[in-house]
């Protein structure tokens, strides 16, 4: 599902209530019939957030914000990361702190993650900023596979969708005042 | 993905990576201790270098100095995780945000307060401080010191989301110090007059067991508020 419109309608609050980090002035969000405020936990375990700011320490490398956000959210952190590295076009930037790389490769650092989870509910706030062409159709090959294997997403875009999703929808929110 | 829930490995991830970013940072250790010294050492100079008289000042000086240099390190404690969003990711976990927080209070006393209650000896030989008064320092440091950590942690939580919440949050924590600097000054005052201090240390290893199991929930509902 898509949040559209302009700026300043709302689209990051709403997900930022929708995540659970901001208490709606009126009404509930609910995730599996349950409210997130009473049961956050279980919430959580099946929820990805990636917002505006992304959560990637500037003074650590790429491998140690990936291998500390495992850790942080539980996952097994044994594993090699290389391979994923390589694909996402990092490979060679892993020992650097991350403030030295653009700000397209930061991005990247970031969306790592949707390789390394099982969530259900992923919630992206404006995903491809800084992205180039090929990321940004190599993000979209990964939301395909995750809407495959019956995942849903939340996000907002201000770009294009390239790719055809089947059940794409789009919500728009107007700017009032 | 494999899942492999264990609260150990979430506390020693978060106290890992605040360690690993002070080391990289070194002013950050340092400069709360430069700040502790300096305000020591302008003590025997603005009263003047009389033994006796700074022997008797010394326990207040080096509590005084050790607060304020620990205000000095609190505001950095969420500030980084705040900005570039990482405290958002670790509400989000699935783990209990007030583990979390009490990883992050260690790692912070370990930075700031350990460094302090090593340096101690040094600090008692530039005010003329006997060797029964230094132990008892040492001791109220070391039971005194998480307790700031813990307390501070409080403010920092909650002015964190502020542009300018430097000064708002000694406001709001250095009145809560109070109790710790009365009972620690009393246990160095009692030992220097070589009389049984333990009822104060025991006072002070009582506050620290209630912040240890209180204060992580303070701090939590607080980000939580400043993350909102």
């Amino acid at each position: 599902m898509q949040l559209a419109g302009p700026n300043g309608a709302g689209k990051t609050s709403l997900l930022r209530i929708i995540a659970g980090f901001a208490a709606p002035d009126e009404g509930d969000i609910f995730w599996r019939e349950k409210s997130i405020t009473k049961s956050y936990d279980e919430f959580a375990r099946e929820l990805l957030f990636i917002g505006h700011k992304t959560g990637v320490n500037a003074q650590l490398t790429a491998l140690e914000n990936v291998r500390f956000w495992l850790q942080i959210q539980g996952y097994s952190n044994e594993q090699d990361l290389y391979p994923l590295l390589a694909s996402i076009g990092l490979v060679g930037l892993e020992d650097v702190p991350v403030r030295t790389l653009s700000a397209g490769q930061q991005r990247r650092v970031a969306l790592l993650r949707l390789w390394l989870n099982d969530a259900k509910l992923w919630i992206l706030d404006e995903p491809f900023t800084a992205l180039d062409k090929s990321g940004v159709a190599f993000l979209q090959d990964r939301f395909t596979s995750h809407l495959e294997n019956g995942g849903a997403i939340l996000l907002t875009t201000h770009q294009d969708l390239t790719t055809h999703f089947n059940d794409l929808q789009t919500v728009t929110l107007e700017y009032r005042h | 993905m494999l899942r492999k829930h264990s609260y150990l490995q979430l506390f020693t991830a978060v106290c890992k990576k605040d360690l690993q970013l002070a080391f990289r940072q070194r002013a950050e250790i340092v400069n709360p201790l430069l700040f502790f010294l300096i305000v020591i050492t302008l003590f025997p100079l603005a009263i003047g270098p009389e033994p006796g008289l700074l022997a008797r000042m010394a326990p207040g000086i080096i509590w005084v100095a050790a607060l304020l240099s620990t205000m000095l390190g609190l505001d950095k404690i969420f500030r980084d995780d705040f900005h570039d969003g990482s405290l958002e990711q670790l509400i989000a976990s699935s783990y209990p945000l007030p583990l979390t927080v009490l990883a992050k209070v260690c790692a912070h006393w370990v930075i700031t307060g350990l460094p302090l209650v090593l340096m101690t000896p040094l600090f008692a030989l530039l005010l003329n401080l006997d060797s029964q008064s230094l132990v008892a320092t040492v001791f109220t440091l070391l039971l005194g010191t998480p307790l700031l950590s813990f307390i501070g942690a409080i403010g920092a939580g909650l002015t964190v989301g502020l542009q300018k919440g430097g000064i708002l949050m000694s406001l709001l924590v250095l009145p809560l110090y109070i109790p710790v600097l009365i009972f620690a000054t009393s246990a160095i005052d009692t030992s220097s007059m070589s009389l049984d201090y333990s009822g104060q240390l025991a006072i002070l290893g009582a506050m620290l067991v209630v912040a240890v199991m209180s204060a992580p929930i303070a701090i939590s509902s607080a980000l939580k508020v400043s993350v909102s």
